[in-house]
């Protein structure tokens, strides 16, 4: 199937997403989309898949002029989307997910579907058991199943977005292998979303580079890298070099800790952190990475061991009056003792008794509820002492944990102030803000509500809410979703960061980033943490054993 | 839309759904009623408007009410369910008649610039405890505070019940549930012989501009609107979760026991069985068709008062039972949920993408 955009308009209020862009896909080719972020990438394969509607354009699939309502109305047309995120259902098995848009008939064809996947996994070569639960899966066997689902609704075009982001170097490898085969072998049409140029130049024909909403030019691949990042940036990139930094006093210290969710578990952990000393942390998502970093802010308990900050360990306010719910329980039972005493004495009939029990447990609630509201108002959980103590923490979900949706640029200012006024000082918060916006780049205004900033630029906003000067600085993907330009600017504020003495712990996706950034590097495999290496001495081979639970 | 379209129909677009609900109930009148569909209404608007006596009736209503939405104000910024606000009044009505009482009662010479103060700093505390049991249920015991609002209010209406019916049950005994009337110094300073105190107005007003203050301007106020937009970020961002639902609930639970102490000691003049006469459910009501705007909340509640307290009259000059408030209120509440929100009417496209943002 031959598709064509042609000149397509998406506009949001003023910002011209997509700025007229005509783009053809022949059958059987593999095409890749570059463009740094806020190119328009996203956007032009959301409106080609049906997912929003142009602002002007027309979509053309062999010279028909077509109009998608919705997704599911692409795909009957034989467009189908790999997003980045799956967009399936964890808590059902594999066939059910896979019935729910396959079925159309009033039972559930179960026998069917099996049949369809397993036909479908053996031809690709891909290991998915049709009974498992679609939450047990790695996000590569997810990738791999929401794959087959589309191939089994007939896709023709495949749009992946961005999909080598959280797999395993197998998984990519198997991949890559189908979607060679379906272009090459079965005609089909392939386009990859990425910013990984090694990719694109491994795997695709043909790329298209957009840039700031307007195609800005095409190539045949393979050519010279160089020539796609002046396409892509106008202008050539050097990579910062490596700055040694002065290392100082221990900051973190993790002490034979095991902790873990009911998930997985992490045991034994030591570790040693200094004063401007970069500790990153590899692994496939979900080896116990992410569970360290929430450990040693406080989120999450340990079940043994200890972790210490600047030299006290880390652990949450207890309050002067968590006496009183004993007490409470005290004051109960010596009362109900004295009715029951009373009663054995003679001195009171049985209903009297009862009466003082009840009135006993009237007197012992109260005093615990009293308790339990002054032990509420005056005990601190880990994790904020932790803050207090010069830490910060910055999680993956952008706005599931880090930031407030509804609530704008200034409001989070003032939420994060440390040592906050009665009355928010507005004026102080907004000058702020706007200092720090215009420091990390952020596109937005003082009063943007946070939900309305893209991708990028809410993680650029949570960065650039981190006080300062820190101690300790814990981060999860910090530059996810940001292009090479912004990666680099945030790192160089990290390094000014260093030099003031803040350690910092993170965690990335990005082997190169790993190795460029981290003085030391620690690899988890499946909640097992390796030897701290070297960055300077590390390859993305090492790295790659590790990850993949093999001792190099 | 232009946005000034869009302003302008953001602020007359609530009358809109009012004119429905008027137009639905005036047909039912036809259809049911004897007379013309306007007697109803004038009887309506004496009831409520139509002598001093029945506009004071009509605001001595509104106030606990006013009370009690504005504490729920708080509450659903910080995310909270509030729905044990009725039962939080009851409490603050035991609170401060325990007070009356317990105090004013065996103390003659105790003036009233000294019982009344006790008596509602009593009955906030009441009502913020009763509130806190609901709260530390929570974060404690992790019931909902929805489940566990719903049982203390039971509790709270059993504890009135059993006060009535046994401590506090007048000597006389017999017919009269209720507990003996307080004394008219342990009242609240009443205008002429109507039941509603300016005072407990102008205390009600001081409350709903006290929050709009805090919720718009304290540090406190915008870690409770964080909490209640996503609850993980703003603990992450540094707000303590707990303490802050905690305080909010005790906040709200103050302000509904205050709304209790205005029924015991101006509506009525001891605690009776059916104290609350629902106004903390109705509350929640206002509320929500308020959508938590304060001048919103202030106008619903007047109109509601006003429909409760005009029905008696509409029972009495036509043949209609006085429910007929009730069924004008349900028909505001259901025009309003149907088409209170314009942009949901007006967006005929099947797109999802009106609000949406270019990622990446």
């Amino acid at each position: 199937m031959r598709v064509e955009l042609i000149d397509i308009h998406k506009h949001f209020g003023p910002v011209r997403a997509n700025d007229g862009i005509s783009l053809t896909f022949e059958p059987g080719r593999i095409y890749a989309l570059l463009g740094e972020n806020g190119a328009g990438k996203s956007t032009l394969m959301k409106v080609l898949s049906g997912y929003q509607a142009p602002t002007s354009g027309t979509i053309k699939l062999d010279n028909k002029p077509v109009v998608f309502t919705s997704p599911i109305d692409a795909l009957r047309c034989g467009i189908g989307m790999l997003y980045q995120d799956p967009a399936d259902f964890p808590p059902l098995h594999v066939v059910e997910n896979h019935l729910l848009a396959y079925n159309d008939h009033f039972t559930l064809e179960f026998a069917v579907a099996r049949d369809t996947l397993r036909e479908y996994a053996s031809r690709f070569g891909f290991s998915i058991d049709p009974q498992a639960y679609v939450d047990s899966l790695t996000l590569g066997e997810r990738q791999q199943m929401e794959l087959l689902r589309l191939l089994a609704l007939g896709a023709d075009l495949l749009i992946l977005d961005e999909p080598t982001t959280g797999i395993s170097a197998e998984q990519k490898e198997i991949l890559f292998a189908t979607m060679r085969r379906l272009a090459h072998e079965e005609q089909k049409t392939i386009v990859l979303v990425s910013h990984k140029l090694e990719e694109v130049q491994e795997l695709c024909d043909e790329v298209a580079v957009l840039r700031r909403g307007k195609l800005v030019g095409g190539r045949d691949l393979p050519c010279p890298t160089a020539e796609l990042v002046r396409l892509m940036f106008g202008e050539e990139l050097s990579r910062t070099e490596r700055q040694a930094s002065e290392v100082g006093n221990t900051v973190l210290s993790v002490r034979d800790a095991t902790f873990g969710s009911y998930r997985l578990t992490v045991e034994h952990v030591n570790l040693e952190l200094r004063e401007g000393e970069v500790l990153g942390l590899a692994g496939l998502e979900g080896s116990g990475q992410r569970e360290l970093l929430q450990a040693c802010a406080g989120l999450l308990p340990l079940h043994r061991g200890q972790v210490w900050l600047d030299g006290a360990p880390l652990q949450g306010k207890r309050s002067p009056f968590s006496w009183l719910p004993w007490l409470a329980l005290l004051a109960f039972m010596a009362l109900s003792l004295r009715a029951i005493i009373q009663r054995l004495t003679g001195q009171i009939g049985t209903l009297e008794m009862v009466g003082g029990v009840i009135v006993s447990a009237l007197v012992g609630g109260t005093i615990w509820l009293i308790g339990g509201i002054l032990i509420t108002w005056t005990s601190e959980s880990a994790y904020h002492t932790f803050q207090k103590r010069g830490g910060a923490y910055v999680p993956a979900g952008r706005l599931e944990e880090g930031l407030v949706p509804g609530l704008t640029l200034t409001e989070h200012m003032a939420l994060v102030t440390p040592n906050p006024r009665f009355m928010v000082d507005w004026d102080r918060a907004r000058a702020s803000i706007s200092e720090r916006i215009e420091r990390y780049n952020v596109v937005g205004r003082p009063d943007s509500r946070v939900e309305e900033l893209s991708g990028g630029n809410q993680q650029r906003a949570m960065l650039a809410l981190l006080q300062s000067p820190l101690r300790l600085a814990l981060l999860e993907h910090p530059t996810r979703g940001l292009d090479v330009t912004s990666a680099n600017w945030i790192w160089e504020l990290f390094q000014k960061r260093r030099q003031e003495g803040t350690a910092i712990m993170f965690m990335s996706a990005d082997l190169d980033e790993l190795l460029e950034r981290s003085d030391r590097i620690a690899v988890f495999s499946g909640g097992v943490m390796s030897r701290v290496l070297h960055a300077s001495e590390a390859s993305v081979e090492e790295l790659g054993h590790l990850i993949g639970g093999q001792q190099a | 839309m232009t946005t000034t379209t869009n302003r302008i129909l953001r602020f007359v677009w609530p009358v809109v759904p009012a004119l429905l609900a008027v137009l639905v109930v005036t047909l039912l009148l036809i259809l049911v009623s004897d007379n013309p569909p306007r007697v109803t209404y004038e009887a309506l608007w004496t009831g409520s408007f139509g002598t001093p006596e029945r506009t004071f009736s009509t605001l001595a209503f509104w106030v606990p009410l006013l009370l009690c939405a504005t504490g729920l104000l708080v509450t659903y910024t910080a995310g909270l369910w509030n729905i044990g606000v009725e039962g939080q009044m009851i409490m603050g009505s035991i609170a401060a008649s325990a007070i009356a009482l317990r105090v004013a009662l065996p103390n003659p010479g105790l003036p009233g610039w000294i019982i009344v103060p006790l008596e509602l700093m009593a009955a906030a505390a009441g009502g913020a405890l009763w509130a806190a049991l609901a709260a530390m249920l929570k974060t404690r015991g992790g019931v909902h505070e929805i489940f566990g609002g719903v049982a203390l209010n039971s509790l709270a209406i059993i504890a009135t019940n059993y006060l009535i019916s046994g401590p506090w049950q007048p000597p006389e005994g017999g017919t009269f549930r209720g507990t003996v009337p307080f004394p008219a110094r342990a009242l609240l300073p009443l205008l002429g012989e109507t039941r509603f105190s300016p005072l407990s107005l102008a205390l009600a007003l001081l409350a709903l501009g006290l929050v709009v203050l805090t919720l718009r301007g304290t540090t406190w106020g915008l870690r409770l609107k964080a909490l209640g937009k996503n609850l993980r970020s703003a603990f992450l961002l540094g707000v303590s979760s707990e303490r802050e639902a905690v305080t909010a609930m005790m906040f709200c639970g103050a302000l509904a026991g205050l709304a209790g102490a205005v029924r015991v000691l101006s509506w009525f003049d001891s605690l009776r069985q059916s104290i609350s006469g629902g106004i903390g459910f109705l509350a929640i009501l206002i509320v929500l068709l308020a959508a938590q705007r304060p001048l919103w909340t202030l106008i619903i509640a007047l109109i509601f008062s006003a429909l409760l307290t005009g029905g008696t009259v509409v029972q009495l000059r036509t043949q209609l039972h006085s429910a007929i408030s009730g069924i004008i209120q349900g028909m505001l509440v259901l025009t309003t949920l149907l088409f209170g929100d314009y942009r949901r009417l007006f967006r005929w496209s099947p797109g999802t993408e009106a609000r949406e943002v270019p990622h990446d």
